[in-house]
């Protein structure tokens, strides 16, 4: 996680850094996409994921549950979809229940307390 | 007849009993259907059912549950079963059977499987009105329909042998005070001596059954209408309002002797080991046959009996030679009733005629635990019988060495394993496991080999366990031993994070007092070091851990850190939809509502444009709501007196209710109040899944309360509770755990069945399936809800009581937070701006959601605000 003082001029503010509880999404809107931000516990990174689940259309990822797995020795961290409990890297963005799909990942960045997520 | 079936062999079998059917099965399994014409005649109504299984449709099984056939399965073989139609008389010379009906069937070869009938002992007034035997399906209603006359008080069961003591557990159960009267000096005369006959009767006096030995009864006396009393020769008369026969069985032979077969010496069609009589187109099996001379009354020799005709019957249709033979087999039983452990191996008593042998007896008698265990060895150290009453754990052991007829060199070890022993350690695989199907432990070994890895499947493959039920612990034993041997531990551990299954961390996390999933993980996850890895957890464990946090009291669900726990529905308190929209579903206590409530939901949907409609659990489901609408809904419902219905959770759902007495011609007692109470009562408690519960007013049932996990049915004296039912994709019916109970009994018992199931079952597991997976089942469940064998009982009401007195209704606590309430947002950074992806069209003059073509990008056809 980067700690920019300029963030750039496209990012948009979600909400203040301490309103997240860790391992629980909030939804922004950017620009006209719907943007899934996770404050992760243990290490405490932000991620942002589109919010829009591949598998239905249906805008909820940021409602999943946040979990880890491991991974070829590693663990790995993953958001489970709340409709059908297909999971997606949230490192990442690839499902690893079909790694023929993939989320769109979001820079997300800390200014001043507040979560910033960079418009693509 | 069609051409196409003139030259298959014509074979006919009388009687579709469990042996006959058995041979049925069979010839369907090898394959041998094709090449013959089956006709089956019997002279019950019913297709052939589970009679080892009986007396379960008194502990609350439905009959039809018994069945032993397939639905279509005589249709998909070809088979002409012809029921209710008993044959009267067989043609040797023209190869043909006649029956009652007048139907005349030729045969090209004949299968007597009669099965026996309970031996009425000659004496008057036994065949009066109120005397009964019991055998069949019809014997057993006939039973009930008398035992429900209040007249009748007491019953007596004639005959103390294994037959005998079921069935009079079995008036037990119908609320008769229960007698037993037995000709010889003890009880189970032909499988016990006498230590074990003192010691079992001790164990059926406790359980409220007089026993009266050394009785011979020389007469019912009856007033005309139903007996009165038992006269003996030399005792006391016994009074009695109802006689059930139990002295014993005789083969069903009559035909055989009528058509000039050769029978036994004491009776049954006598056979060869090929199961042929003495007329080589005609055999006969099961309990009808005497197999050179002897006759079996159990089951599993009947199957044997079923195996070895089926392949000479379908080697004969198509010509081939067959070389089977029944191969006579030993007595052994484990008796399976009364919750007494009860088993005999061997001849205790050999037959007269017959040398015992040097026979050195070992004897444990500890009548402070009611157990009596009696092993013989012979010289060589081989075991030559035994008795196990009060305890029967080794009854496995002990006959797989009896079958072995091995040596052992401390025979004591048998009886009493020393603490350290591994009951699994070596495994032989011909040590017997199931005997009513005949399944040895390799069988099982072999089923795991290729990937068996539950109770379920073993069942499926092997068979193993679907008769009586009484070798599942032992089934289970060497499913654990295989699955250990494959390299596999045999894991209850409830994901990567946690090696413990849920009811260990139940347990772990009410006596250490944890109160958030972070402390569980840091003090009991597989690595300590979670809390350094990125979001430990997953939606395994976290919703679990969650659930018990809750059932211990843990305050509001979205405390803390369990907000971030919660399934979304939880964390919604609300159910998510395919669309990203939400239900709601206010409680309506045993779906009683007055019209003025009805009246603020249907305005409430209006205002809000919701979808509704009712539900199957008799309440009413609001479709369609957005995320930040569902604060402003439950505030209006709030306001008007509704409550949360927790259709979200895993807790309690709904308690149906029918109108009961208030209304109903038929009703005996007030079920909507019933309902009402105990829905109000278990509101709000989370449990491994979700629980139903119902309560109808009579026998008639119209709420169906036997297919919940709770069910309370009323009954002239009281309330009959039901436990472990379920609808869903493996419906299933509840049985019976008590009767005629008071309000505050009947409210006591289920305190302790729901918190006993909250805190032992697995996660997700329906009561159902919790039932079953208890060793010892509802006897188990039984023994620790009334008798309190665990003695818990005083814990789990403290807790359903800690749990009554702090629920709060959770929406109207997270309304009443504006920090709670202000998570309800489609977007953090645009709290007014509904999803716009969320797309309705109009269906039968309501909302639903917009399928993929019907969605116009870019402006949608009708975004509802
Ligand atoms: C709304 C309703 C259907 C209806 O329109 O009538 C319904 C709807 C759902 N049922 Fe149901 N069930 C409804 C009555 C039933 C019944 C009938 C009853 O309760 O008398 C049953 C069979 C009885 C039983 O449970 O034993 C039933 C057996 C299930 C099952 C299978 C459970 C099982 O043990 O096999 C599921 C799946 C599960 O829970 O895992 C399920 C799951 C669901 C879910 C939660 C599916 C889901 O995850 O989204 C549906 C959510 C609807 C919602 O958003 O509110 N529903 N469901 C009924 C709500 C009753 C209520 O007022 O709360
Ligand atoms: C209450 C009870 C508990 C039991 N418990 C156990 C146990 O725990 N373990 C165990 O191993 N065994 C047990 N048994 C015994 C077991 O049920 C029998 O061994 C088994 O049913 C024998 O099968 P069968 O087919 O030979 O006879 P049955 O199952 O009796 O079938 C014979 C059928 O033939 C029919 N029939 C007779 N005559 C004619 C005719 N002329 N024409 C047409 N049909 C005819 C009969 O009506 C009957 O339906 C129990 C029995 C009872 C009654
Ligand atoms: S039956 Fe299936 S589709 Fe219908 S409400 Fe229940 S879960 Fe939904
Ligand atoms: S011993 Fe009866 S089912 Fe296995």
């Amino acid at each position: 996680m980067t700690f920019l003082l300029d963030p750039p001029a496209t990012s948009v503010a979600v909400c203040p850094v301490d309103d997240l509880v860790d391992d629980r999404g909030v939804c922004a809107l950017v620009s006209d996409r719907h943007v899934a931000v996770f404050r992760l516990s243990g290490t405490r990174e932000l991620v942002a994921v589109d919010n829009v689940d591949p598998f239905s259309g249906a805008s909820v990822l940021s409602r999943g549950l946040v979990g880890s797995t491991r991974r070829d020795g590693a663990w790995v961290t993953y958001v489970a979809s709340p409709l059908r409990k297909q999971r997606f890297d949230l490192r990442t963005g690839v499902c690893l229940d079909d790694p023929n799909v993939a989320l769109d990942l979001f820079e997300v960045t800390v200014d001043h307390g507040m979560v910033m997520v960079q418009e693509v | 007849m069609s051409s196409a079936t003139a030259n298959k062999l014509r074979v006919v079998v009388i009687g579709n009993g469990m042996v006959g059917h058995r041979l049925l099965t069979t010839l369907a399994d090898l394959g041998a259907m094709d090449s013959l014409d089956v006709t089956v005649l019997g002279e019950e109504t019913r297709p052939a059912y589970d009679r080892v299984a009986l007396s379960s449709v008194f502990d609350g099984k439905n009959p039809a549950g018994l069945s032993m056939v397939e639905d279509g399965f005589f249709e998909r073989h070809g088979i002409v079963c012809h029921l209710g139609d008993p044959v009267t008389s067989i043609d040797r010379t023209k190869r043909t059977v006649t029956s009652v009906g007048g139907l005349v069937i030729n045969y090209d070869r004949l299968v007597l499987a009669t099965g026996s009938a309970p031996f009425v002992p000659p004496m008057e007034g036994s065949d009066g009105p109120g005397c009964f035997v019991y055998r069949t399906l019809d014997d057993l209603d006939a039973i009930a329909r008398a035992a429900a006359d209040p007249a009748v008080q007491r019953g007596t069961v004639i005959g103390g042998g294994l037959l005998g003591l079921e069935a009079a557990n079995a008036l037990r159960n119908l609320g008769l005070e229960t007698d037993v009267v037995e000709f010889a000096p003890r009880l189970m005369p032909v499988q016990l001596d006498d230590g074990g006959g003192r010691a079992l009767r001790r164990h059926i006096e406790a359980l409220g059954v007089g026993v009266h030995l050394e009785r011979r009864t020389l007469s019912v006396e009856s007033d005309g209408a139903r007996p009165m009393a038992l006269t003996f020769d030399g005792h006391d008369p016994l009074a009695t309002d109802l006689v059930v026969f139990s002295a014993g069985i005789r083969p069903r032979d009559q035909l055989a002797r009528d058509a000039g077969l050769e029978v036994g010496e004491r009776g049954g069609v006598l056979t060869d080991a090929t199961l042929l009589t003495s007329d080589p187109a005609v055999y006969a099996i099961g309990e009808c046959a005497a197999v050179d001379g002897r006759t079996y009354g159990l089951v599993a020799p009947g199957y044997q009996m079923a195996r070895v005709v089926a392949s000479r019957l379908a080697a004969a249709a198509t010509g081939t030679e067959c070389e089977d033979v029944f191969e006579a087999s030993d007595m052994s039983t484990k008796l399976k009733l009364l919750g007494v452990a009860v088993a005999s191996v061997g001849d205790v008593n050999p037959p007269p005629g017959v040398d015992p042998g040097v026979r050195h007896p070992l004897i444990w008698d500890d009548p402070s635990t009611g157990v009596y265990q009696r092993l013989d060895v012979d010289d060589e150290g081989r075991v030559v019988a035994a008795v196990l009453v009060g305890d029967a754990t080794q009854y496995g052991e002990i006959l797989a060495t009896f079958r072995s007829g091995e040596a052992v060199p401390a025979p004591g070890e048998l009886l009493r394993p020393t603490a350290t022993a591994n009951p699994a350690e070596g495994i032989s695989p011909s040590m017997p496991v199931c005997s009513c199907e005949n399944v040895a432990a390799g069988a099982v070994l072999d089923a795991v080999a290729t990937g068996c890895s539950t109770v379920g499947e073993i069942k499926t493959c092997t068979a193993a366990g679907t008769g009586c039920g009484g070798c599942l612990p032992v089934v289970e034993q060497v499913l654990r031993f295989g699955l250990e041997a494959r390299g596999e531990t045999v894991s209850s551990a409830l994901c990567a994070h946690f090696d413990h299954s849920r009811a260990e961390l139940f347990e772990i996390i009410r006596i250490r007092g944890l109160r958030s999933f972070a402390e569980v993980l840091a003090e009991h996850g597989t690595e300590r070091s979670a809390a350094t890895i990125a979001g430990a957890g997953c939606e395994i464990c976290k919703p679990a851990v969650a659930s018990i946090l809750a059932s211990l009291g843990g305050g509001h669900i979205l405390e803390g850190d369990q907000a971030s726990l919660q399934d979304t529905n939880d964390h919604f308190l609300a159910n998510l939809q395919k669309d990203g929209t939400y239900s709601v579903v206010p409680r309506i206590p045993g779906g009683e509502i007055t019209p003025e409530k009805l009246m603020v939901i249907g305005q409430v949907a209006i205002d809000f444009g919701l979808y509704t409609k009712i539900t199957g659990g008799q309440r009413i489901d609001l479709f369609g709501a957005r995320v930040e609408q569902l604060p402003l809904i439950w505030r209006r419902l709030v306001d008007a007196g509704f409550e949360s219905g927790h259709a979200y959770g895993k807790s309690l759902r709904t308690v149906k209710s029918c109108v009961g007495e208030t209304w109903c011609r038929y009703g005996v007692a007030d079920s909507t109040a019933m309902a009402i109470l105990l829905e109000e009562r278990y509101r709000g408690l989370r449990a491994p899944h979700k629980i139903k519960l119902a309560v109808s007013g009579c026998a008639r049932e119209c709420a169906e309360a036997q297919s919940k996990d709770v069910g309370v049915i009323a009954t002239e004296r009281g309330w009959n509770l039901w436990v472990g039912g379920n609808g869903g994709m493996r419906p299933r019916h509840a049985e019976l755990l008590a009767e005629d109970l008071d309000d505050e009994t009947l409210v006591r018992y289920i305190d302790r069945f729901l918190m006993y199931y909250v805190r032992t079952a697995d996660r997700l597991q329906r009561t159902a399936s919790w039932v079953e997976s208890l060793d010892g089942g509802l006897d188990h469940v039984k023994a620790v809800v009334i008798a309190d064998s665990l003695g818990v009982a005083d814990a789990l009401e403290e807790m359903m009581e800690a749990h009554v007195a702090t629920y709060e209704c959770e929406w109207k606590a997270t309304i009443d937070d504006p920090q709670r309430a202000a998570r309800f947002v489609s977007f953090v950074n645009a709290p007014d701006e509904p999803d716009p992806t969320i797309v309705f069209v109009r269906e039968r003059d309501q909302i639903r959601p917009a399928r993929p073509d019907e969605r116009p990008s870019p402006d949608p056809m009708e975004v509802m605000s």
